[in-house]
């Protein structure tokens, strides 16, 4: 290679390393920003301002959704399998939204501990199933594959409340 | 390998081998995309449940797919011309940006018409959707670059930079899932690794995202070589081969 070329190469390179850099210490700096929800750990753990709209994530626990047969209002609990958070809502809930299912509420923390929904999204996780698979592995109880993904999930879990403690 | 990045150099040669690939990527992109536009809408299995819906991911993911590999593309193709000073490079650079900037932009669509039903919003800054959308503005700003220029040497060394600039965005696209928590699921399609879906759901996304590949190789080369002849018109092999023509 001329040695123009190889000088060219190597600014070229360092260009985009000096700008790798910026980019990634600005990403660190903003870490917790960037998140798009507070898990049920951060809000118990008191991370979470209060009276002010912030948005919660984590599983619709099952069995606890409560509905008012006369109106639209609904309470459940968001759980991340270690600590609990009450939701109250008053609206229409999307299709995907079931006991189990991962939800983004969108609120305000009360200073009950409880949150004040103006909207409830679904999310979905990436598995995609034929109804009938779904069937087979509910007949089944669990398949072996899920309930160590899920095991490896609340053990991180346990792990960041730890942590969370700590600080 | 130094005998192939010698024979890069030369436009004419491009052409004519571009020339003999061409229909091949054509016919594979045509056969691909037909057999898994079927087979994904009429015959894959409906989710357990998203239903139907769930089927937007056999152009969602594809499209995807595309959008950050052409951008990757143009951050190559951007330093091959920075440092070797290969035009091929370059003319390859200036005719995928469109293409990558319009698979961003029918992901993001076909993302926000799946994200209605199944999220219940069309939109989230979460730091999946909004480095996508970033993803778009960089492509707008590359071929808003390339036309800011008198020059067309001043013009495609600040398309090239601003490319290989932006090609950090791409990793930030791919683990946003993963390093933040985000509204957008993990990923489900990987080439490596245990797809989250069954083989009956799987395969014709696979078929699909060759197809999508394809056809971008396909459309490439053909754009490609028109930009050849209009660089290279004062040329005599192009002169020459006008006139065979004619």
């Amino acid at each position: 290679m001329r040695p123009k070329r190889k000088q060219k190469l190597f600014m070229a390179l360092g260009l985009v390393s000096l700008a790798a850099i910026a980019v990634g210490l600005t990403l660190y700096a903003l870490r917790a920003n960037i998140n798009l929800f507070f898990s049920p750990i951060q809000i118990v753990a008191g991370d979470a301002p209060y009276e002010r709209q912030l948005r919660a994530g984590g599983m619709v626990k099952e069995g606890s959704v409560r509905r008012n047969p006369d109106s639209l209002d609904v309470e459940f609990t968001v759980t991340d399998y270690v600590e609990d958070v009450r939701v109250h809502y008053s609206g229409i809930l999307p299709d995907l939204f079931r006991e189990g299912q991962g939800v983004v509420v969108v609120g305000q923390l009360q200073r009950d501990g409880y949150i004040k929904a103006d909207q409830v999204l679904a999310r979905h996780d990436e598995n995609y199933m034929p109804p009938e698979v779904s069937e087979a592995l509910e007949a089944a109880g669990y398949s072996p594959a899920d309930y160590q993904a899920k095991a490896a999930e609340v053990a991180e879990r346990v792990e960041q409340r730890d942590r969370a403690g700590q600080n | 390998m130094w005998a192939f990045i010698n024979k890069l150099r030369s436009p004419k040669w491009f052409y004519g081998i571009s020339a003999r690939l061409q229909p091949w990527f054509w016919a594979a992109a045509l056969i691909l995309i037909v057999t898994g536009t079927i087979w994904g809408l009429a015959f894959a299995p409906a989710d357990y449940q998203q239903g139907n819906s769930f089927r937007i991911i056999y152009v969602h993911v594809p499209a995807a797919f595309l959008a950050q590999s052409i951008f990757v593309s143009l951050a190559v193709t951007g330093l091959v011309f920075m440092v070797w000073k290969i035009k091929i490079a370059d003319m390859a650079a200036t005719v995928m940006a469109p293409l990558g900037a319009a698979m961003t932009f029918v992901a993001l669509f076909s993302g926000a018409v799946w994200g209605v039903p199944t999220w219940g919003t069309w939109w989230m800054w979460d730091a999946r959707l909004t480095s996508m959308l970033i993803l778009l503005f960089l492509y707008l700003g590359v071929i808003a670059l390339r036309g800011a220029f008198a020059s067309r040497d001043s013009a495609s060394r600040a398309a090239s930079v601003l490319a290989m600039v932006g090609v950090i965005n791409i990793p930030i696209i791919k683990y946003s899932v993963d390093w933040w928590y985000t509204l957008h699921q993990p990923a489900t399609f990987t080439v490596t690794g245990r797809a989250a879906m069954p083989m009956e759901m799987w395969l014709p996304l696979l078929i699909m995202v060759l197809g999508f590949y394809s056809f971008f190789i396909a459309l490439t080369l053909m754009r490609t070589r028109s930009e050849i002849l209009r660089r290279e018109s004062n040329k005599r092999w192009v002169r020459e081969l006008a006139e065979e023509a004619n």
